[in-house]
């Protein structure tokens, strides 16, 4: 599908002006993986609902709307962003407006040697090695239109790097937040984590929407553990509620690593949610827990893939999703279990809970298995609230509304309680429980 | 003589099509503490379902006046509200909402209702632990999630110590003593004699006469096939232990093999 249209012109255009504005300031090897990306998109061109892969998900509303790449952000002042950062505490704070690294809205305190957690752009100066040996590594692009056009666009973004056995206790907080002023403008998040061997951390990215804006946020994420890393990583999507947003995450596992993911999904109008996670040395464990909350028109859209590589992996999927009102959501979690990776054990689990008649939810597991020895389950439920406990809620004197929003709040908090850290677990609560509340459909996510 | 906090008259109720309440008359009047008895079948929990408004469970004729309003009207909250409260015969799990949010949740709740401020945390929690102790309940299962992987014993004084938040007017026991080993169930029958008060009346229903060994009741009522066939003193009690209910049957309240079915 070569024909993809003015807007994809549009891209064009908009790529070679990017390539203009920013000549020389880039490495060459960066300069080379945008060109080969830019090339791709436009081979690959956008997907229709014929695409096994993007059935249930149409992108015709983000390939009509001609997104201009979002200016360098409008000065945004810190009290804009308190909100959604300050519940961090004491952690580190790497702030994005528009797609574009903010010094003065980031909060970088002194690391240890050796620790890296800065702008992307910043690090090619003195990381220029670390960041060609693995950006665009993990995010394939050539078979993912998306990550291409991300790719295409790459020069900014997060960078950290944890050297061989350092742990960091403080979470790393990285805010990609969106301002569009009015105009329909794209941004293109990038984040490198690269974890060494026995190292061990917390992040989390959030993105957020700071008015009611359109716009379009395309987000890749590469993550690469070494042996025995343990990494906690957690993923806020707030934006606001008229905005696209396609994220990427893609994780790569080394021998006796520990990757454990959090998700929570309550904003956009429109979100696509990727995790590909490749388990490729032996005893590695990968666990993704997440929740998706939708309602009024918002159409959400998780699509995971762990692959086993390599004998004795563990993987744990657990998704929740809640949808009302006209809703919609699609889980498709994959897993393949490669020829030599016996002593596999994987597990996926997606329960979605439907509040209105008229929400609907398409999940479907896909398991591709070419090893013995392996353990792969797999279980999916649609449901409505339990009439029981409805009831019994109710003879305790909460009225229906409260009760509802008590329940809904209770599916997702099962999962949100397995988080490690007392303030991401609470702020994910608090979230939730706002996103639950009953007017949650007229709410901004703040 | 008090007025009456309950007036039951020629009420009949139908669940699943099936009538099964077929003209019971019940009146409980503030401080008093009456037990319903009967066989399984006999319509012991249809009454408890259709005092807390559970839905299937429909009046088909008759009324039930709560403290001189039609309590068929009204909603389940509105019924908790007004102080009527159900201990569950089988308590509900709530996964994912541990009991204390449970207990806050439906204690502020009742104390808007009340007029009253709603508890910070602390005086919250300080008043959970005075309960907890009083039924012997671990404050680590509190925030459990509600009744989810609890024991019989658990669940059942769980229920009752949600009844000593939510201070009712006429408290409904469901087969309470129900899956209670001798243990537990003198720590319930303390919790549920701790909360007799002149202002309050409660209303137990139960298949044998064990718990009202411990609470012990002002009047018995015998439920057979949907109708209140024999009231009496506590001794009554006695003569069910003794004889069963056998005696009672007439031909009229027989109850066929289809029903004593369990």
């Amino acid at each position: 599908m070569k024909d993809i249209g003015p807007v994809a012109d549009l891209y064009r255009t908009e790529l070679s002006r990017f390539e203009r504005e920013i000549a020389g300031t880039t490495p060459a090897w960066m300069q080379q993986l945008r060109q080969a990306a830019g090339t791709r998109f436009a081979d690959l061109g956008f997907p229709t609902t014929h695409h096994e892969e993007w059935r249930h998900t149409d992108v015709t509303p983000i390939v009509k709307t001609p997104f201009l790449t979002a200016k360098r952000g409008p000065d945004i002042a810190k009290a804009e962003l308190e909100p959604m950062a300050s519940w961090v505490g004491a952690g580190h704070l790497l702030a994005f407006v528009n797609g574009r690294f903010s010094p003065s809205l980031s909060l970088l305190k002194r690391l240890p040697e050796g620790v890296i957690a800065g702008s992307l752009e910043d690090s090619c100066v003195v990381s220029s090695g670390l960041l060609e040996a693995h950006l665009g590594q993990q995010a394939q692009y050539d078979d993912h239109v998306f990550v291409a056009l991300n790719t295409a666009f790459l020069k900014e973004g997060a960078f950290i790097y944890l050297p061989p056995k350092m742990v960091i206790e403080e979470p790393i907080l990285v805010v990609f937040a969106s301002c569009a002023n009015g105009e329909a403008t794209v941004s293109h998040p990038r984040v490198l984590i690269v974890a060494g061997s026995s190292s061990r951390a917390t992040v989390i990215e959030s993105y957020v929407g700071l008015k009611d804006d359109l716009y379009f946020t395309n987000a890749v994420t590469e993550v690469v553990l070494g042996e025995e890393a343990v990494f906690d990583h957690h993923l806020l999507q707030q934006e606001s509620r008229a905005a696209y947003h396609i994220g990427t995450l893609a994780v790569h596992q080394g021998r006796n690593s520990t990757f454990t993911s959090h998700s929570l999904a309550i904003g956009s109008t429109f979100d696509r949610s990727e995790v590909h996670a490749l388990l490729a040395g032996e005893g590695g464990s990968c666990t993704l827990r997440g929740v998706y909350a939708a309602t009024g028109r918002q159409h959400v859209d998780i699509h995971t893939r762990i692959e086993h590589a390599k004998p004795s992996c563990t993987s744990r999927q657990l998704y929740r999703g809640i949808l009302d009102k006209q809703a919609t959501g699609v889980f498709n979690g994959r897993i393949v279990v490669r020829a030599d990776a016996h002593k596999t054990d994987a597990r996926q689990t997606n329960n979605n809970l439907l509040l209105s008649e008229d929400a609907v939810i398409h999940t479907a597991p896909q398991l591709e298995i070419f090893a013995d020895d392996v353990k792969c389950t797999h279980g999916a439920t649609v449901g409505q609230l339990d009439r029981d406990v409805l009831f019994y809620l109710r003879s305790r004197g909460i009225d229906l509304e409260d009760a509802r929003r008590l329940m809904t709040h209770a599916f997702g908090s099962e999962l949100i309680r397995l988080i490690a850290q007392d303030r991401i677990r609470n702020r994910f609560t608090e979230l939730l429980s706002r996103w639950a509340s009953p007017s949650h459909s007229e709410s901004l996510p703040a | 003589m008090p007025d009456p906090i309950l007036q039951i008259s020629d009420l009949h109720v139908a669940t699943a099509g099936k009538e099964i309440l077929r003209g019971l008359n019940l009146t409980i009047r503030a401080g008093e503490v009456h037990a319903i008895m009967g066989p399984n079948a006999s319509g012991k929990s249809t009454l408890a379902y259709v005092l807390a408004g559970r839905e299937g469970y429909q009046a088909t004729a008759g009324t039930i006046r709560y403290e001189g309003k039609d309590l068929l009207i009204m909603p389940p909250e509105a019924r908790a509200r007004e102080g009527l409260f159900l201990a569950f015969q089988y308590p509900i799990e709530i996964p994912g909402m541990t009991t204390l949010q449970f207990l806050k949740a439906a204690l502020n709740t009742i104390r808007k209702h009340r007029g009253l401020e709603e508890l910070d945390a602390i005086d919250f929690l300080a008043l959970v632990k005075e309960r907890a102790q009083l039924l012997d309940v671990d404050v680590d299962f509190l925030n459990r999630p509600v009744n989810a992987g609890f024991s019989g014993g658990e669940k059942k004084r769980n229920e009752i110590l949600q009844m000593t938040f939510l201070d009712p007017k006429l408290a409904i026991l469901d087969e309470t003593d129900s899956g209670l080993d001798i243990d537990a169930l003198k720590i319930v029958a303390g919790g549920v004699n701790a909360l007799r008060r002149p202002d309050r009346a409660m209303l137990l229903i139960t298949h044998y006469q064990r718990l009202l060994k411990f609470v012990v009741p002002d009047y018995i009522h015998i439920l057979l096939n949907g109708r209140i066939v024999q009231s009496g003193g506590k001794e009554l009690a006695l003569t069910v232990e003794e004889r069963g209910y056998g005696w009672l049957e007439g031909p009229d309240t027989r109850i066929s093999e289809e029903k004593a079915a369990p």
